[in-house]
């Protein structure tokens, strides 16, 4: 939180109470104001959140244990399965949430840790390539494992999921209070919010706790952290395992969300825009992965609303269709972000962080 | 028989092809210890430059040779690809030498995305046709294995180019250089390399490379789309992790390896789990062999230099 208050330029440092309020204030109202500009900008913020979750997750495996994964969409892609197959018409099975979401997180913590394994020996950029390797895997199963037993429904996915039932209380209905009604989308929103908030506060315990610190070494210089008797092995494994089980839960909460699955929205595209959200940000730091997410969910859909009616203007026609402009926005952050600002938008705190990433790189 | 033989053909075709794109990467990474992501991607490049040129060509002189026509159009694809392999480097990479390990292959995958994000722009998001110039009426050497004349080409073409290489890498003054630089950059530039200028070579002939490769994977497929590139790109890089890394010879074995294996395996995939998994599997064997090949001999069939850099 501190650290969100103090990467906003002049009002951070000068007024942290105020700002730290008005920060607390705008996540309280913003679908309020986000409904003002539409129903669809409400759908937005609530996809920024479990982006938020994402990010969060890939953070602790790249960020603080430095281990770079290109595979993370994977786990969330298991957890969100395993909601589709526990809780849908699909199997006929509709399990409540509070078995369903946990079970997803520990198939994702699984598969992290089956991850884990192999990849241990492996260094950084071998890793990518291995973890790539991984999710792509993990994708053409589920479009291939309709036939000959259908397990997964293929690439049309599973549809109907059953929608978030908090103990009785349905989520996915809005609810009436006399002539107020509260649309659905708000309750999704706070119910993310709380996850969001409880996944901070568990991160920045982890963060300063004896395992983050035992990553933080790894990762700066995993020889000299093993000669001063951290468990490398076991460390690199639980980062793998706590960054999947954010992973699973966000997916989880994304099955119950969107009411349908499908391979699609699991490609490499959504590994490398969770990685892009971490490294804008910022890696090694919270508050980082957080301005991410909601930087690169919401700018893409703010320029297909400018973009698009300024190409009809000039040009008379579409050339850069949204989709288009959000991959170039993607990538371009990417490589522009550790060309000129490496330790990302909002910079680590010098205590957690690699010194010579502060310096600015090369 | 028949078709175990087929599927030796046919891999021994793709795999020639992802030989000479691994070399691009083992080039790369021999001396920066960087894979270059976007490697993938002058391959997508060079394939489309052709195309491009070819629609071109058609246009403009309909009853030029075909072959004359693909001779043109592979050189225009090749000085491009060189243009833009030099580019990468001097604008990205270059900036990022000495940058925390994760900065280079992260700015390389930004790389590879921006890269295909243009080539949809530019050629849209179908997949095109690639006119086929040399024949594909298939030869029948033995009965029931076919062969077309373009994949005669593709391999000829491959082993020559990759005899090119190692005769340019191992006997002339410029190969020294390369390797010199490889082994290690400041005693390099001691001797008076310009280490900067070698660098910056080596990409452009793994890009030259790439964009050959480019041509032959569209002629033997017939198509070429923007997301071309991706999946052979990481093949080849684990062709290249196969062989050992920084090994010229053992990307072109591992490459060879990789296609065979990939080729056979799709062949047998169905029978071998009783009908569970079928071809649709066939790029899980890649990933499957970088796996194995990493656990248990990171330093590859041929490999002696175990680069640990941690």
């Amino acid at each position: 939180m501190n650290e969100l208050v103090e990467a906003i330029p002049f009002l951070g440092k000068r007024y942290p109470k105020a700002t730290k309020w008005l920060i607390i204030i705008l996540a309280a109202v913003a679908p309020l104001i986000a409904a003002y500009f539409g129903r669809s900008w409400m759908r937005i913020l609530d996809f920024a959140l479990l982006y938020m979750m994402l990010a969060l997750g890939l953070n602790l495996v790249v960020g603080f244990a430095g281990l770079l994964d290109l595979g993370y969409i994977a786990f969330y892609a298991v957890g969100a399965y395993t909601w589709a197959f526990l809780a849908s018409p699909h199997f006929g099975i509709h399990m409540p949430f509070w078995i369903v979401l946990p079970l997803g997180a520990a198939f994702a913590a699984l598969a992290g840790i089956m991850l884990g394994f192999p990849v241990l020996r492996l260094r950084g950029d071998y890793l990518a390539i291995v973890t790539l390797g991984f999710g792509e895997i993990v994708r053409i199963f589920m479009n291939n494992l309709n036939h000959p037993i259908n397990i997964t429904n293929g690439p049309q996915g599973i549809n109907a999921l059953d929608s978030l039932n908090l103990f009785g209380w349905n989520l996915s209905q809005s609810i009436k209070i006399g002539d107020f009604q509260i649309h659905y989308l708000y309750l999704y929103y706070y119910f993310f919010l709380l996850c969001v908030i409880g996944s901070i506060i568990f991160i920045k315990r982890l963060q300063i706790s004896r395992v983050g610190r035992a990553w933080a070494a790894m990762r700066d210089d995993e020889l000299a952290a093993k000669a001063i008797g951290i468990n490398t092995r076991n460390m690199k494994l639980l980062a793998f395992a706590l960054g999947a089980t954010f992973g699973g839960v966000a997916g989880g909460l994304f099955g119950s969300f969107q009411g349908f699955v499908s391979p699609e929205s699991f490609s490499l595209m959504e590994s490398i825009a969770v990685l892009t959200m971490v490294v804008f940000g910022g890696m090694g730091n919270i508050a980082g992965a957080v301005v991410g997410a909601l930087a690169l969910t919401a700018l893409p859909e703010i320029l297909r609303n400018i973009a698009l009616p300024v190409q009809q203007a000039v040009f008379g026609t579409v050339i850069l269709d949204p989709e288009v402009l959000r991959m170039l926005l993607l990538s371009l952050a990417m490589i522009l972000m550790m060309l000129l600002r490496p330790a990302g938008l909002v910079p680590a705190h010098a205590r957690y962080s690699r010194p010579e990433l502060l310096k600015g790189g090369a | 028989m028949e078709t175990l033989l087929q599927q030796i053909v046919n891999g021994l075709v793709v795999g020639s092809v992802y030989a000479l794109v691994a070399l691009g990467y083992t080039m790369v990474y021999g001396i920066l210890g960087l894979i270059n992501f976007a490697h993938g991607e002058v391959v997508m490049v060079g394939a489309l430059t052709a195309l491009q040129t070819l629609l071109f060509l058609m246009g403009v002189a309909p009853d030029m040779a075909p072959l004359l026509k693909l001779a043109i159009a592979v050189l225009v694809a090749v000085p491009v690809c060189m243009i833009l392999g030099f580019l990468m480097e001097r604008l990205a990479y270059r900036r990022l030498r000495g940058a925390p390990r994760l900065a280079p292959l992260i700015t390389a995958i930004g790389m590879s995305f921006l890269l295909q994000t243009l080539a949809m722009i530019i050629w849209g998001r179908n997949y095109h046709t690639f006119p086929q110039l040399i024949s594909t009426d298939p030869l029948q050497p033995i009965d029931g294995v076919f062969i077309t004349p373009v994949q005669i080409a593709i391999v000829i073409i491959s082993a020559l180019m990759m005899a090119g290489l190692i005769l340019l890498v191992t006997k002339t003054r410029l190969g020294r250089a390369m390797r010199a630089t490889a082994e290690n950059h400041r005693v390099a530039s001691l001797m008076g390399v310009d280490t900067n200028a070698i660098i910056a070579l080596t990409f452009v002939i793994g890009a030259g490379l790439a964009a050959v490769a480019g041509v032959m994977f569209a002629s033997n497929y017939g198509i070429a789309h923007y997301a071309m590139g991706f999946m052979p790109g990481l093949k080849a890089f684990t062709a290249a992790v196969l062989g050992g890394i920084g090994n010229l010879g053992g990307a072109m074995l591992g490459g060879i390896v990789l296609g065979l294996v990939e080729a056979v395996g799709a062949g047998y995939i169905e029978t071998m789990t009783f009908g569970f998994l079928n071809s649709s599997y066939q790029d899980i064997f890649a990933f499957v062999i970088l796996g194995i090949v990493l656990i248990f001999r990171p330093t590859g069939l041929l490999g002696e230099r175990v680069s640990d850099r941690a």
